[in-house]
């Protein structure tokens, strides 16, 4: 499987055949909304606004995008540290997402997890670990959960392709293929783990699928710079996990156009490389191939992109003017039944049950 | 009638109580089902359960210690078997970095109710890797409570409150306890006879609860304040014994949990007595004892007639040979001569 830069060409009898106008410019505004956001958390990252490690999504946006369009609303999911993505293609206001990297009480977590912790209840988004592999063992209990509550679930469960090489990783693989646990494993291969090649930190880094042989587990693969290509895999995917086949491992390629996180020289790579890559920008593609086939206007696609940088604008605005998280908050949440020091906590506004 | 009960059996009846009470408590560990546990404690609950709520896992402690977390934030209520808590170490991620850290991080969106129970401590002879006691190493990860049970109905009470709380509990059980009570009133000290030992069978009482932070004294005197959890209290009670004779008159107070801790019992008591032994069977740098006895230096310096004296494991690795594991531990003889030095009479 290889990254093309073809607007995606038409194979009938895909799901994404039934996605109408509206729904490839819903898509398309969201991974618009995904740049535009990390766009400013760059700056404000710059600006010493934001602190502590900043993982930007920008080049990945079609994996979050395309994956959780082709779930449903409940499905849970939960991914590593590099968490933007997900939390705003499931929902999260971003003027929330923003305010917790500002460290504002009226961020999602309050100001006490940060960018790489990003926690959204109520649109079932399991949280940003920043563990590497951390979080597998955590979406396969998720899975436990579906399976003993007899839900209708399908978690998803996203990691880097550096945490192929953990032992968490592996031993949530044996466990949900041992008890056909309703869960995706979806690495988001960007071939590199900080400034590691996948090819030099991890066996079998050309064929992925032995991975999920190993387990007896269903394999997948898709071409991530492709929004509907990733929606496919994932709505097929899910579907068959969702009609009790169990597990699947899924390798989504891709490619990562800015650093690790905010302070990478990114010596490791050449600019052609990245150049390269960014030739099949996801974004781009989708535009193309509504434009192509007259499915928006370049005035549509404009008005989204307006859109979505207002949003940004108005996320960082939002974090500014919210108040710092008072010293209070700092002995509320260690406990839901706390005892001397600790208080109760209530979670942040936009989260409260 | 005291019923007759062994540790095992008190902690098989709080499991099957609250699994009866609410659905979504389970059972998961290595053996716990059709093995009926390494050690019995599940002994029955396959059975009765069957097996979607009495699991069985592959040697997998980081893979299942985190499948309970993630079932946890999604409203299960897991119970986690370590086979000893000594195999808790390659879940470390798991266990100290996700569990007690969740709510916080998310906020107050993501609570973890989950129980993680073992065997804890030396359990005869298993060498060094096999012979931990964990609560100094875990004890000081804020997110965490922390439950060390001395009596069958210590173990009941503490292991249904862990089960209906909603923040993770680490609850250390030991090996060498889990028989006792087997030959009845000749297993344990006379201070502990009549109801002292036995927790209620649920036909008596199923909101058999003791809540956490509450000190028990298990046996009150005024001339030495010993504190000690876990098997330590056995040793402290039989040193209590052979102190009597000698005419000291010792109170052995038990904390039984350590998150929270009921420093305002221990203080109190050395109010009293204006002495104070503390056993632990962890190793003593940065040890459980070195923080109680820093919080009785800071809450009761001015009624200590004298310095306090740890009783610790020594600083060594477990050994294995019998007489240098022993020699190792805290024991009876250990504390006597403790308390004897801390009361001038050595
Ligand atoms: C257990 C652990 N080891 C090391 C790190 C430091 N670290 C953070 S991200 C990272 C690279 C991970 O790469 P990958 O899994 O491929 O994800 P990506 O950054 O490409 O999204 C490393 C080494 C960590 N967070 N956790």
């Amino acid at each position: 499987m290889t990254i093309t830069s073809e607007p995606d060409t038409h194979t009938s009898g895909q799901p994404s055949d039934r996605l109408d106008a509206a729904a490839l410019l819903s898509m398309l505004g969201e991974m618009l909304l995904i740049r535009r956001f990390e766009e400013r958390c760059a700056q404000s990252y710059q600006q010493a606004k934001i602190g502590g490690f900043c993982h930007l999504y920008i080049g990945q946006e079609a994996v979050a995008v395309g994956s959780i369009s082709a779930l449903r609303d409940d499905d849970p999911i939960i991914t590593a540290y590099r968490d933007h993505g997900h939390a705003l293609a499931r929902g999260m206001d971003p003027r929330l997402a923003m305010a917790e990297m500002f460290g504002k009480v009226t961020g999602c977590s309050k100001g006490k997890g940060g960018s790489m912790h990003l926690f959204d209840k109520e649109h079932h988004m399991y949280g940003g670990h920043a563990i590497v592999g951390g979080q597998c063992p955590l979406g396969v209990g998720i899975a436990f959960g579906i399976q003993y509550q007899q839900e209708d679930k399908v978690c998803v469960c996203y990691l880097g392709d550096g945490a192929l090489n953990q032992g968490a990783f592996h031993e949530a693989m044996n466990l949900a293929a041992i008890w056909k646990l309703p869960i995706l494993f979806v690495v988001e291969n960007n071939q590199y783990s900080m400034g590691t090649h996948i090819a030099r930190g991890t066996s079998m880094a050309d064929d992925l699928s032995v991975k999920a042989g190993a387990y007896g587990m269903r394999y997948a693969e898709c071409d991530g710079m492709g929004v509907l290509k990733v929606y496919d895999c994932f709505a097929k995917a899910a579907e068959q996990t969702r009609a009790g086949e169990g597990p699947c491992l899924i390798n989504v390629e891709t490619y990562r156009f800015k650093g690790h996180s905010m302070s990478d020289p990114q010596k490791y790579r050449t600019k052609e490389e990245v150049a390269e890559f960014e030739e099949h920008d996801c974004i781009q593609r989708l535009r193309r191939r509504l434009l192509d086939r007259h499915l928006a206007t370049e005035e549509q696609i404009l008005d989204l992109d307006e859109k979505a940088k207002k949003l940004a604008l108005e996320a960082v605005k939002f974090a500014e003017e919210s108040p710092a998280t008072p010293v209070e908050e700092m002995f509320t949440d260690v406990y839901s039944q706390p005892f001397e020091p600790y208080r109760r906590g209530e979670a942040a506004e936009g989260f409260r049950e | 009638m005291t019923r007759k009960i062994q540790f095992r059996e008190a902690l098989n009846e709080a499991m099957c109580e609250e699994m009866e009470r609410d659905e979504r408590v389970f059972l998961m560990g290595e053996e716990v089902a059709y093995y009926n546990g390494a050690y019995k404690v599940s002994q029955g609950m396959l059975e009765r359960f069957g097996a979607r709520r009495v699991v069985d896992t592959p040697i997998s402690e980081t893979g299942f210690a985190g499948l309970g977390v993630g079932a946890a934030m999604y409203g299960l209520r897991p119970i986690i078997e370590f086979m000893s808590w000594s195999f808790c170490l390659v879940a470390a991620d798991q266990i100290i970095n996700n569990a007690p850290k969740m709510l916080y991080m998310s906020g107050g969106q993501f609570k973890v109710p989950i129980v993680f129970r073992g065997n804890n401590g030396a359990g005869g002879q298993l060498g060094s890797t096999h012979s931990w006691a964990v609560e100094a190493m875990f004890a000081s990860v804020p997110g965490l409570k922390m439950a060390i049970p001395s009596t069958p109905r210590d173990g009941k009470g503490l292991l249904k409150t862990a089960i209906r709380d909603d923040d993770p509990v680490f609850f250390l059980e030991s090996e060498r306890m889990l028989g006792f009570g087997a030959r009845g009133d000749a297993d344990f000290s006379r201070y502990l006879h009549d109801d002292r030992w036995a927790p209620p069978a649920a036909e008596e009482d199923k909101e058999f609860l003791i809540p956490f932070g509450q000190a028990d004294i298990k046996k009150e005197g005024a001339d030495c304040t010993i504190v000690a959890l876990g098997r330590p209290v056995h040793f402290a009670l039989e040193a209590a014994e052979q102190l009597e004779k000698e005419g000291i008159d010792c109170e052995v107070i038990d904390p039984r949990t350590i998150r929270p801790l009921d420093i305002d019992t221990i203080v109190r008591s050395v109010r009293k007595t204006n002495y104070c032994v503390v056993v632990d069977q962890s190793w003593p740098f940065a040890s459980i004892a070195s923080e109680i006895a820093a919080q009785v230096y800071e809450q009761a310096l001015d009624d200590l007639d004298n310095k306090i004296i740890r009783v610790n494991n020594d600083d060594v690795p477990a050994p294995y040979a019998r007489n240098l594991e022993q020699e190792m531990l805290p024991n009876a003889k250990k504390i006597i001569e403790a308390v004897r030095a801390v009361t001038y009479r050595a």
